[in-house]
């Protein structure tokens, strides 16, 4: 075995080890916030997380009296738009709008960013219409108490999260036989020796014999190719992901549809919602873009680096599959609470 | 090659620690309280009255029978105080107490709690008994929301009592002091809001101390 090839060797060895040691750390983050000792101080709360937090409480606060403003006042409803839509932009940046889960999706597929915008637009949307149809429905219709309303968000949570968990399952299994085809790849090099030369010898002529295998692992790839999950029927694909996060109603909207309803505004209501989550639709959608930016830069410096940079893209898709079958799993078993209604 | 693992790594760890963010207040709750004492100066139970938010409250008292509209006896948010005060348990009644830095047990209410409902505003009152009375020289008491979906504020007026303890001395330390951005924003929240403050909980907890001799 040549130098050359022997210290590709350890570099794949050392990627797979740094790709689970990632791995690793997400479930350490993912774990530890959530398993809160009730007794123990809380965890430190600052800088742009704490700005953010601050920011929504300031609006979701000023919620209430512009409501009852615009009861006096019509004109006030314009601002109470206004601030709905503040509201979303950064009520968005916190849990349960599926940041991480479109983010996810986008990564393990390799979505473009056009895709990502239409999926988090359509998402917030549904989510929207969801708290809407319930409020609607329930509270105005059927005059339902607060706690029948829980309940009904709580089956539809619990619909939502099993559809995150089950496509986390399915992207996981998908890219998870890719990552470990593309490792694969490399013990089985000679296996393989005759075919590749074969169809690269003429392609590569001045290039080493590994180097050479490596190329065509990325051209060719004995794993199935990204396109196979984004093609023609992203869309239809991405259907799934859209009725996993945007089933989901959001707490804050149900209870300012339900002050505005109190208040005999329901449509004011109804329009503060949709605004709400036009809102959290372009935090979503920027998050998005900035996670399928990073994956596609990730692309182009695999492309420089044939062989192991296809497996850091496979272990990249595999890892973001797995952040959802963990949010998933997390949200369904209610480790990880998104929001909760209490008490009522 | 440390380039790619860079981006690896913040692409990762930036869907998870973007989505660990923690949850935000939905329910603002103004609190009073009362910190009772039994003759021999051992404090034996917290008393609290915390009134929701009007969003909240309105919330919570939705689809509600009532013979009166748009007002609620006692009687009537009986059923609802119960739900609260025993969903409450599961966080502990949000009230963690230390003596002389060891943690003190509270137990559940008894079953003297209610809700009242005046001027759109839910308050539940209710008392948390010291599993066993403690005389400490000094005791802590926190009331905070780990997950910061309730955010809790003392009220401007009598905010903590001492019932029958005239040797010790009460300190009430507030979240935190307001940085001049959010005074200036909190000057333009219409006038007609309670609990104003906009402290995100956790982190500052509404604090208690007691200093006996």
């Amino acid at each position: 075995m040549s130098v050359a090839s022997r210290t590709r060797i350890a570099r794949g060895v050392l990627l797979s080890a740094s790709i689970l040691f990632v791995l690793v750390i997400v479930d350490a983050a993912v774990a530890q916030p959530f398993g809160i000792n009730r007794g123990a101080q809380p965890p430190e709360i600052g800088g742009f997380a704490g700005w953010i937090l601050a920011k929504q409480a300031e609006f979701y606060r000023m919620l209430s009296g512009l409501v009852r403003a615009a009861k006096a006042d019509g004109r006030a409803a314009y601002t109470l738009l206004g601030v709905s839509f503040l509201y979303g932009v950064f009520h968005a940046a916190g849990p349960g709008h599926g940041k991480a889960v479109i983010s996810s999706y986008l990564v393990a597929n390799d979505e473009t960013w056009r895709r990502g915008i239409v999926l988090s637009f359509a998402s917030a949307i549904l989510q929207a219409m969801t708290a809407i149809a319930v409020v609607g429905v329930a509270a105005a219709l059927l005059g339902a108490t607060a706690k029948a309303m829980g309940n009904t968000v709580r089956v539809i949570e619990i619909v939502s999260y099993a559809l995150i968990l089950l496509i986390g399952l399915r992207l996981f299994w998908v890219k998870g036989r890719a990552f470990l085809q593309s490792l694969g790849l490399k013990e089985r090099a000679h296996a393989h020796d005759h075919a590749h030369e074969h169809a690269h010898d003429h392609h590569h002529h001045h290039h080493d014999h590994d180097h050479d295998h490596g190329a065509s692992a990325w051209s060719h790839g004995h794993a199935p190719e990204p396109s196979e999950l984004a093609g023609a029927h992203w869309l239809r694909r991405g259907l799934t992901a859209i009725i996993a996060v945007g089933l989901r109603p959001c707490s804050g909207a149900i209870i300012v549809l339900v002050f505005a309803l109190a208040q005999g505004l329901f449509w004011i209501g109804v329009a503060s919602t949709f605004v709400m989550g036009l809102g959290t639709a372009i935090t979503v959608a920027a998050i998005a873009t900035l996670a399928v930016g990073a994956r596609g830069l990730a692309g182009r410096l695999a492309k420089a680096k044939p062989g192991v940079g296809v497996i850091v893209l496979r272990g990249l898709e595999t890892a973001a599959a797995l952040v959802i079958v963990v949010f998933g799993a997390a949200l369904l078993t209610g480790y990880l609470a998104s929001e909760r209604l209490m008490g009522v | 090659m440390t380039a790619l693992l860079r981006i690896l790594l913040i692409a990762l760890l930036g869907l998870a620690s973007g989505s660990l963010a923690q949850a935000h207040p939905h329910v603002w709750v103004t609190m009073q309280t009362e910190l009772v004492y039994a003759p021999d100066g051992s404090i034996t139970g917290i008393r609290h009255a915390w009134s929701f938010d009007d969003m909240f409250s309105t919330f919570a008292t939705q689809g509600m029978e009532s013979k009166e509209k748009g007002k609620f006896t006692r009687e009537e948010l009986a059923p609802l105080a119960k739900v609260n005060v025993e969903s409450l348990k599961e966080y502990g009644y949000f009230t963690f107490a230390t003596a002389d830095g060891t943690k003190a047990e509270l137990t559940d209410p008894a079953s003297g709690y209610w809700l009242d409902y005046k001027d759109e505003v839910l308050t539940l009152n209710f008392v948390l008994p010291f599993k066993t009375p403690v005389k400490a020289k000094e005791l802590k008491i926190e009331i905070y929301d780990p997950t910061i979906f309730v955010d809790f504020s003392f009220a401007k007026e009598k905010p903590v009592q001492l019932a029958g303890a005239p040797q010790c001395k009460l300190d009430v330390m507030l979240p935190r002091e307001m940085t001049f951005a959010e005074g200036k924003a909190l000057s333009q929240i219409p006038a007609d809001q309670k609990n104003t403050t906009m402290a995100w909980g956790a982190q500052f907890a509404s604090k208690i101390l007691v200093h006996c001799p």
